[in-house]
């Protein structure tokens, strides 16, 4: 790459002067013949012809074309490898008047940003993508590129492409016109003069689809790159007419410019006072109406496990958001992860007129066993003195402990009763609060009215009253457990 | 505002809208797709952006634009997702682009589990991508800390020009607790050096690019100095019933949280501990740990990793004082009850002293 193109009649939205080197200012670092310098021009032009220079933002590639920067004065971003229709996507979605065109070579859109350029096509995304295929990497020195020949000799295919090793070039836009999204995709080549003439009218149409808010627009270029095909730029030339042209093919795959709608202009954002509502801040979740202070000294560990189903971590929830609304300082952590396989669920839940340190329960002074696993693996774990209401119709022989408070209820068995099954958890719930006076009633029912359906709050209205009813009645003896 | 009982992830996102993030690009991943989730019903409907991304390395480049256009902007993932992103990393910081990353980290390596982990510290404390660069990197330990240290995430991105990550686990992302939101929603204005797409910032250019070593050498010498600032001037930490404590207990995120039940535990049985708990992980409280070995005997250090952070404490005591460390890994977390045991293991020597009345301060360098 010793010499330069000089470009002549600079088009507006050229530089005056190129500072890349400061000894060659009127030069681009593009070599001789290179179709980078073409397609450059061609694209400045009809940035021109179009006038939106100002608007302009052109995502530079790493490859020969990274320098764009240099000689287009037009906003300039510079990006990682193939990641260009990434970038674009997002200028574009926040700025949606500029003009983001994403120019890119055969190895950074073809190779290393295939899912880029594929999803960003798929999603519509309303940007031009200027894609040059010169069927080589030409900045990193001359390796196979997915859009080499067969045959042809690189750096990395020093015999020759193999179909059987290499696979076979990659026809990008018969690709992209699989996808229902894009509104234009066209294969354009600098075989000839007509050839170059007919390039800049499709690179001007996909510059004009988006100056119009139509969709995805492609324009695929097949350009030579005589420096590494160790070609004169006349003979590259040809090669491209000739051979490149008879692999790809150059044609219009799609234009919808016709059909295709200007996309609808995004809504006005909201006013910022406006933002706490739509983020459900105030009114709907929040607590309001919760107490200032804890009405008294309590400092739950809750243990809360059963099968996934069961309303394990709902159970929680409740306890978590009536402790809040109660004043208290509270915490809900889920178990998930390996303890999540196999169906089983558990929460730590705690409750305490003090600031919580661990949300991790990892000595509990409550256990509310949903099922029998939960029971023989946390029991052990209960402290002293503390509280454990087991779903069953009673304790299993081997898991009594006599230094803690068991109950056994059939907690399934009544939920069914008074309605449905679901709603055993909250049958359960009914019974702690009896057992412990832990909360108030009124604090516990706005709690259910904001967490669950309200299909369901009649029944869950029910299934609290029948939990401590149950609680009430059954062979608990030193009834109202303190906490 | 009242408190609400808030997930540790959605407090992110709620956090980040009233901050004036108006762009979120990401791929889902457990135990951080909450994250997501949130994300696009809040951005639309705050007049903002919501991408699900075709991978996490597309989202990283997706915000390296978004950045780049000027706008607050930010993605969230866990570990596989979070090494997919170093190059971005790296780009983002050589470009002096400012966005906020949520890393709710699971247990590693490979595809490991969904369960809390600390295993990624090196990677996003020490800047798994390549060149001289950091990453800010701050550690809630509550819901609270999720929503405030997400706020502050995106005024030191601007500030430094530079990505920061909320490094939290699975635990601090899954759990529920009570939150009060900033009062009032913001949106800064866009910064000169963006690149918008009119007139006014048609000269910008945005790139990672110095060609000529001196002027690469100038860049990074720049890059150098601002984490030099940042680390004279964003230092966090809270120091936990550490005036009179002998050892000094090191954890940050979730395991700060257990080591304060572990304290009043091992001040129960008259073990003098307490806790530094770091905030930002980058910068790191060094000082403050050198300040605390002038009275400790010594440090122990608990993470869910093999031993990641304990580096930062020695480096920080430069083998003035003896650190040990304690850990569990794989989705496992210890139990305060382990911790103390683990203290008493230790340290035989530590003799028995009456309870020390119970003191709280943070500190905010
Ligand atoms: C992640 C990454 N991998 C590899 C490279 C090295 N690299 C720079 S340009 C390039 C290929 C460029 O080829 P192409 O896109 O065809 O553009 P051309 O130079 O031919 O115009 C490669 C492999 C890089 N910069 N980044
Ligand atoms: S190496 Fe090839 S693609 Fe690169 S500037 Fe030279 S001719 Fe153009």
């Amino acid at each position: 790459m010793a010499s330069y193109t000089v470009i002549h009649e600079k088009a507006e939205a050229f530089y005056d002067t190129f500072e890349r080197k400061a000894e060659l200012q009127g030069q681009t670092h593009y070599c001789p013949g290179c179709g980078h310098g073409i397609v450059s021009k061609l694209l400045a032009q009809a940035i021109d012809e179009l006038g939106v220079q100002d608007r302009t933002v052109l995502i530079n590639p790493v490859g020969c074309s990274v320098f764009g920067y240099y000689y287009f004065d037009v906003g300039n971003v510079q990006v990682a490898h193939g990641r260009a229709p990434a970038a674009a996507t997002a200028v574009k979605r926040s700025r949606p008047e500029s003009i983001v065109i994403a120019y890119q070579g055969d190895g950074d859109l073809a190779a290393i940003g295939t899912a880029e350029i594929i999803h960003a096509a798929n999603r519509g995304e309303p940007i031009t993508v200027i894609f040059v295929n010169n069927g080589i990497y030409g900045m990193t020195g001359g390796q196979m590129a997915p859009t080499t020949p067969l045959g042809k000799k690189t750096a990395t295919s020093p015999l020759g492409r193999d179909a059987l090793n290499e696979g076979y070039p990659l026809h990008v836009c018969e690709m992209l016109n699989s996808l229902e999204a894009p509104v234009y995709i066209e294969r354009v080549s600098l075989g000839n003069s007509k050839q170059i003439m007919h390039a800049a009218k499709a690179i001007k149409r996909a510059v004009e689809n988006q100056v119009k808010g139509l969709g995805f627009s492609f324009v695929e270029v097949l350009s030579p790159c005589p420096t590494i095909w160790k070609m004169q730029p006349v003979e590259a030339k040809r090669f491209v007419q000739d051979e490149m042209a008879a692999i790809f093919g150059v044609s219009n795959l799609r234009d919808r410019s016709k059909e295709a709608q200007p996309r609808p202009a995004a809504a006005a954002a909201p006013a910022l006072e406006d933002l706490p509502r739509l983020l459900d801040l105030v009114n709907g979740s929040g607590v309001e109406g919760a107490a200032a202070h804890p009405p008294q000294e309590l400092d739950m560990r809750i243990k809360v496990a059963g099968f996934g189903g069961q309303g394990v971590l709902m159970l929680g929830e409740v306890l978590a958001e009536a402790g809040l609304e109660a004043g208290y300082e509270v915490s809900w952590l889920p178990s998930y992860g390996p303890e999540m396989r196999s169906g089983t669920s558990n929460c730590h839940v705690r409750l305490a007129h003090h600031a919580i340190d661990s949300p991790l329960v990892s000595r509990p002074n409550v256990l509310l066993a949903l099922n029998e696993p939960s029971l023989r693996k946390f029991l052990p774990v209960v402290e002293e003195g503390g509280i454990v209401l087991y779903n069953g119709s009673e304790i299993p022989e081997d898991c009594v402990r006599s230094d803690v408070r068991m109950v056994a209820l059939p907690f399934t068995q009544l939920a069914d009763e008074v309605g449905a099954t679901k709603v055993g958890n909250i049958v359960m719930l009914g019974a702690l609060l009896e057992a412990t006076g832990m909360l108030e009633q009124d604090r516990v029912v706005a709690a259910l009215k904001r967490l669950v359906h309200p299909r369901f709050f009649e029944l869950d209205l029910a299934a609290l009253a029948r939990g401590r009813q149950e609680f009430r009645g059954s062979a608990a003896d030193d009834y109202l457990w303190g906490v | 505002m009242q408190k609400q009982l808030t997930k540790g992830n959605e407090a992110i996102v709620k956090a980040a809208v009233l901050a004036g993030c108006r762009a979120y690009y990401g791929y889902p991943i457990t135990p951080a797709s909450e994250i997501a989730e949130a994300a696009s019903l809040y951005l639309p409907r705050a007049g903002g952006v919501f991408v699900q991304a075709e991978s996490e390395v597309a989202a990283i480049n997706m915000l390296y634009g978004g950045a780049a256009a000027g706008v607050r902007c930010m993605s969230g993932s866990s570990g596989p997702g979070i090494s997919l992103m170093q190059e971005g990393f790296s780009y983002l910081a050589g470009a002096e682009l400012p966005c906020v990353i949520a890393d709710i980290m699971r247990a590693g390596p490979g595809l490991g589990n969904i369960a809390p982990e600390q295993g990624d510290y090196n990677q996003v404390v020490k800047g798994g991508g390549h060149g001289n660069y950091r990453t800010l990197v701050v550690a809630p330990d509550s819901v609270q800390e999720m929503a405030d240290l997400t706020t502050w995430a995106f005024d030191l991105a601007d500030r430094y020009r530079n990505p920061v990550v909320v490094l939290a686990d699975g635990f601090i992302g899954q759990m529920m607790e009570p939150v009060e939101f900033a009062a009032r929603a913001t949106v800064p204005a866009p910064p000169a050096w963006a690149v918008r797409g009119n007139a006014e910032t048609r000269k910008n250019l945005v790139s990672s690019i110095y060609l000529e070593p001196d002027c690469q050498e100038r860049h990074i010498r720049k890059l150098e100095e601002k984490y030099k600032q940042a680390e004279r001037a964003e230092v966090r930490f809270e120091s936990w019933r550490t005036d009179d404590a002998e050892i000094i207990l090191v954890g940050y995120g979730i395991v700060g949280r257990i080591l304060k039940a572990a304290v009043e535990l091992a001040r129960a049985r008259g073990i003098a501990v307490g806790l530094l708990r770091p905030i930002t992980l980058f910068p790191f409280p060094s000082q403050p740990i050198r300040d605390l070995a002038k009275h400790a005997k010594a440090f122990a250090v608990v993470e869910l990793s093999t031993g990641q952070m304990v580096d930062d404490v020695r480096l920080a005591l430069a083998g003035r004082t003896p650190v040990e460390f304690f850990s569990r890994v794989g989705g496992n977390a210890p139990s305060a009850e382990d911790v103390l045991a683990f203290l008493e293991h230790t340290f035989p020597d530590c003799l028995p002293r009456p309870v020390a009345g119970r003191q709280e301060e943070l500190i905010h360098g």
